[in-house]
């Protein structure tokens, strides 16, 4: 397991592909549904781009300490 | 979920009614995520919108909220923190709200340095009514009134905004949307009027006709345009060509319009008792 978890919202989602193109460790793709997908856990450092550069409030990190 | 999500957004308007990759959901992200970092208490804040679709984040905030007429929203919200000085006002508005239909009242509220925050969405377009040009368009641009390019050049609204007396002047966009949560609230806590602009991406009004054709395309501009201030100080002419600055213009004191009123108040009312 990653140091981090992330969780997507499938119903928010609107298939945009920003989390996906600016995550510096290529973290997420976009599924057959056209939705925001965890592919490579291990490799998230947590930096949260993703979530803070989502329009549509659809994906969120946890922290290390659970937060 | 998240504090600023579950605390500050009307869960049953979601998903929101903006366009895949809006920019105005990652400035109005920053904006919630700062009010978290705050603390302030949801009672506490009044939002004021006018009309667009960045002025319909009052669907989906949610504080005291009042969306108002078309670039009306800073008359309004002045009626407010009169009335109520002690609420923390926030202003929402777009490019053609804000400098456009509402650039007069824009002026004026930043000549008195009333204590409100204007956040204002700088997409370059009307986009709820189709992409028409506005005064923010840069030059050149394609826009659904302007098949060949704008003609006219576009207005800097933080040196605008400076000229006419706002004591707190930045610059962010939502590419670099960690700084933006950062400038909005330092803006949040200033004492007097304070002015944000969000660069943010229409990719529907304004991406698909200047070859920016998805959201990430729209990021990827922002991202090679902007410059912020400290860097610019040390760029050469050529390094500054075409990029915009991005930081904080203006952090300054001055009487604020409220405090000033309501002590004048007071001293006439301790004046008429005086004489009775
Ligand atoms: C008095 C008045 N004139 C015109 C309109 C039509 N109108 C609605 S939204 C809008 C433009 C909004 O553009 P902007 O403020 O840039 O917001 P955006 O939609 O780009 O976020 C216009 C002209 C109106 N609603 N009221
Ligand atoms: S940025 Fe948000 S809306 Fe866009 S694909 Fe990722 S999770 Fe979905
Ligand atoms: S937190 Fe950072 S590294 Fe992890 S998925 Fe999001 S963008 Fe990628
Ligand atoms: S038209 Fe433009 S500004 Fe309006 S929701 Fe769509 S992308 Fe956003």
């Amino acid at each position: 397991m990653g140091k981090y978890t992330i969780k997507v919202q499938p119903k928010w989602c609107k298939s945009c592909g920003v989390c996906v193109a600016f995550c510096p460790k290529q973290v997420l793709v976009l599924d057959d549904a056209g939705k925001a997908s965890v592919q490579n856990l291990e490799a998230c450092i947590g930096c949260r781009l993703c979530e803070i550069r989502c329009s549509d409030f659809a994906i969120e990190v946890g922290g290390e300490n659970g937060e | 979920m998240a504090t600023h999500v579950s605390e500050y957004l009307r869960l049953d308007k979601m998903p929101h009614i903006w366009c895949p990759g809006c920019g105005t959901g990652i400035i109005l992200g920053a904006v919630v995520r700062a009010i978290a970092k705050l603390g302030y208490k949801r009672d506490d804040v009044v939002v004021v919108t006018g009309i667009g679709c960045s002025s319909r984040t009052n669907a989906i905030i949610d504080f005291n909220t009042f969306q108002t007429t078309h670039g009306r929203a800073l008359s309004f919200a002045t009626g407010f923190k009169m009335a109520r000085p002690e609420m923390k006002v926030i202003v929402i508005t777009g490019d053609g709200d804000g400098s456009g239909i509402g650039g007069n009242h824009l002026i004026h509220t930043a000549r008195r340095n009333i204590d409100i925050t204007t956040i204002l969405v700088n997409n370059g377009i009307y986009g709820m009514t189709g992409g028409q040009y506005s005064p923010l368009t840069p030059r050149g641009c394609i826009a659904s009134t302007a098949a060949t390019g704008t003609m006219e050049p576009c207005f800097d609204m933080c040196e605008l905004v400076k000229a006419a007396g706002a004591t707190y002047v930045a610059r962010g966009t939502a590419y670099h949307a960690t700084m933006l949560e950062q400038l909005i609230a330092k803006a949040l806590e200033h004492h007097g009027f304070s002015f944000v602009e969000g660069i943010a991406q229409c990719p529907i009004g304004f991406g698909r006709r200047n070859n920016q054709k998805t959201p990430v395309d729209m990021l990827n501009w922002q991202k090679d345009h902007a410059i912020t201030i400290a860097a610019a100080a040390k760029a050469s002419p050529e390094e500054l060509a075409g990029k915009f600055l991005i930081g904080e213009f203006v952090n300054k004191e001055a009487p604020e319009f409220s405090d000033v009123y309501w002590e004048a108040s007071r001293k006439a009312q301790q004046k008429v008792k005086e004489a009775r």
